[in-house]
């Protein structure tokens, strides 16, 4: 009828295993992300990160978890009390159920029945991964709400607004994947990538997914929720010992969510990378496609974990603006654009690939190269110390540089040096 | 028997809705109610539908709801005052009377089996609802988006306010504290933090300066009360 005729047939027990697998992954993916994060931060900051606890300190996050739970669980006296219990449960669950209707790899030899590598598929699957990540922000809401903290409801506040902005422009990230695919079903979407990869066709698209997951997983550079300089640890800031595990497993099982999302609709899931299928049969048969899936989907955790690195947090303002003011209208404009090509090429009777990669890439880099000339960032000329005293060296027109103005008190109240640096009076002289 | 499992859930939830004290607690129930809702229609074979209902309603509508009532604050329960004269009668007439309608109407139809659902479905339902949505109703689809669309920019153009005098970027504030500070000597920095780590892990324990005294600008001027270090007037609230 619409291709999904291979789901739906499997026997019970094949069923039990798969949802058995589905959630060992998850859990599994949970532990060695967290290692992962862990050693690469540390590289990253010049450290050495975990090292104690099994071969690479592997075991590390096991142990730790192992920690957590056997904590004090504390129950604040302003919570309220079924609400407080059920909000972890209620971001926790879905985060597992989302996993559900990725496609790890083709119909296999699974115990002897032939059955895709996939627990489910419906008509509406990737529909179906938003409405139950909206189910997931509850869970954070309400764990911001029933902590009775300021923090908290903070947090919980802070997130629900983010994650139903970015869920907004993540949707419609989603649309052309939609158009190219003709079908909202992961298998179709991933069946539809046998030549082009959507990653390269829809390009904007694939950004505006990359940027939007981020802010849809809280975290850096977008983890206001949790930004612990202002709201101590934001929705879980009252939570400890099995509840606060609990949303650690959703935040990082969400992450390996949104990443195995992104591999399925643009970068052609579990197929083969960079053409080697053309070369190699094999390798878009059996087993070997949970590799190429899982290989993609680490390069994407790895970049959440570089990002993590390197980028300072946003202010909450900016983060708005560019989630409404810049993804919201690039999305829509890039439909339209997707919309009247496909339907030029359906009516003239040609292939829209490749114009349609060539305006992606022509719209991108214009964007890039906007970005990049707006940096005032330019090369610092430096005066040497002249003095035999060791003073540190100083931009050249004093310690001001870049866009700030210059700061002008009148008169009598500023003196500048001979290096270019101003003094500022003491109050006495002030006064 | 999936139908009785979801219906008792959903009634249950109903229920909830109407006798939860706390607000937050109804507007779960509500989303319990809407979830229920979905996985029927998901049951009657409207993946879609099922979809939607769950994206819009218990994702954007009601989140909308509980973003309103979570700002009231954790223990704030209804009222049972009146605010409105003779409610209470009026909802039980009206509550009567829509009971005894749904009862006559339902109790008159007979319920077979369903017809159709095949040919409506053919060739996949998302695709069918979209044949029917983009040609058939496309008026009507369209009319409802701009009314929606319009209910949107009204409640902006309700909500916005000109600015009168121009925005203080922080490069303005910085000025303004550097200004400060030559005018007045008044500190550019940031307070000083509570001496907690000293001897005792409370927020009001005053930090000590580098002579042994107290600094009285390390305690907020709510903890410190006014009475001991008297940071009261010259405490954060600057």
């Amino acid at each position: 009828m619409n291709g999904l005729e291979q789901f739906g047939q499997d026997p019970w027990w094949i069923i039990a295993i798969k949802v058995l697998l589905v959630f060992v992954v998850c859990v599994v993916l949970t532990l060695f992300n967290i290692w992962w994060e862990r050693k690469v931060v540390a590289r990253m900051q010049h450290r050495i990160g975990p090292n104690r606890h099994g071969p690479f300190g592997l075991l590390q996050s096991l142990a730790d978890g192992v920690k957590l739970a056997l904590k004090e669980d504390l129950t604040p006296e302003k919570a309220d009390k079924i609400v407080f219990i059920t909000a972890p449960i209620l971001a926790c669950v879905p985060a597992f159920v989302t996993f559900s209707v990725i496609p790890f790899g083709p119909e296999v030899n699974f115990f002897g029945v032939q059955t895709p590598l996939q627990l489910t598929d419906m008509p509406v699957a990737v529909l179906f991964v938003m409405a139950i990540a909206s189910i997931g922000i509850y869970g954070i809401v309400l764990g911001g709400w029933a902590s009775g903290s300021t923090y908290s409801l903070l947090g919980g506040l802070r997130s629900s607004a983010q994650m139903i902005s970015y869920e907004v422009s993540m949707g419609l990230a989603l649309v052309t994947v939609f158009l190219m695919a003709g079908s909202l079903s992961t298998s179709q979407i991933v069946a539809a990538q046998e030549d082009w990869w959507f990653g390269a066709l829809l390009l904007p698209s694939f950004l505006i997914y990359c940027i939007s997951m981020v802010g849809e997983t809280n975290r850096a550079p977008f983890d206001l929720p949790e930004a612990e300089g202002e709201l101590v640890g934001g929705f879980h800031t009252e939570y400890s010992s099995l509840k606060f595990a609990l949303f650690f497993l959703a935040e990082y099982i969400n992450m390996a969510t949104v990443s195995a999302l992104a591999t399925t609709l643009f970068l052609g899931g579990w197929r083969a990378p960079l053409g080697l299928g053309t070369v190699w049969a094999g390798a878009n048969e059996g087993y070997w496609p949970v590799l190429w899936f899982f290989l993609k989907m680490f390069f994407f955790i790895w970049v959440f974990i570089w990002l993590r690195g390197t980028l300072p947090r946003l202010r909450y303002d900016q983060f708005m603006f560019l989630g409404w003011k810049v993804l919201l209208p690039a999305s829509l404009a890039w439909i339209v654009v997707v919309a009247v090509i496909k339907m030029a090429a359906i009516e003239g009777g040609f292939s829209p690939n490749w114009i349609l990669f060539g305006f992606g890439l022509a719209v991108t880099v214009v964007v890039v190269l906007g970005f990049l000339n707006r940096l005032p960032e330019k090369e610092a000329q430096v005066t040497k110390p002249t003095g035999g005293f060791p003073t540190p060296t100083l931009p050249q027109g004093g310690a001001v540089r870049g866009a700030a103005q210059p700061l002008v008190f009148g008169p009598p109240a500023v003196s500048t040096a001979t290096n270019g640096v101003r003094i500022l009076p003491s109050p006495e002289e002030a006064k | 028997m999936s139908f009785v499992i979801l219906a008792s859930v959903t009634v249950i939830a109903a229920m909830g809705l109407l006798f939860a004290r706390k607000p937050v607690h109804a507007a779960l129930s509500l989303a319990v109610v809407m979830v229920g809702l979905a996985m029927i229609y998901a049951t009657l074979e409207a993946p879609f539908l099922f979809a939607v209902q769950i994206v819009v309603y218990t994702g954007a509508i009601l989140m909308l709801f509980l973003f309103v009532i979570m700002l009231v604050g954790v223990d704030t329960s209804d009222t049972l005052k009146e605010t409105i004269a003779g409610q209470k009668v009026l909802a039980v007439v009206l509550g009567v009377a829509l009971g005894a309608t749904l009862i006559a109407g339902v109790g008159q139809a007979s319920i077979a089996t369903m017809r159709g659902l095949a040919s409506a479905n053919e060739g996949g339902n998302v695709q069918r609802l979209a044949d029917l949505l983009f040609s058939r109703y496309v008026i009507a689809f369209e009319a409802t988006s701009a009314l929606l669309i319009t209910a949107a920019i009204g409640a902006m153009v309700l909500a916005h306010r000109e600015r009168i005098d121009p925005k203080q970027s922080q490069t303005d504030l910085a000025q303004k504290r550097v200004a400060d500070y030559a005018k007045s000597g008044k500190h550019l920095g940031p307070l000083p933090p509570p001496g907690t780590f000293a001897r005792h892990n409370s927020n009001d324990t005053p930090a000590l300066l580098p002579d042994g005294s107290q600094s009285t600008k390390s305690v907020p001027a709510i903890l410190a009360g006014g009475n001991s270090n008297g940071s009261a007037d010259e405490g954060q609230g600057e």
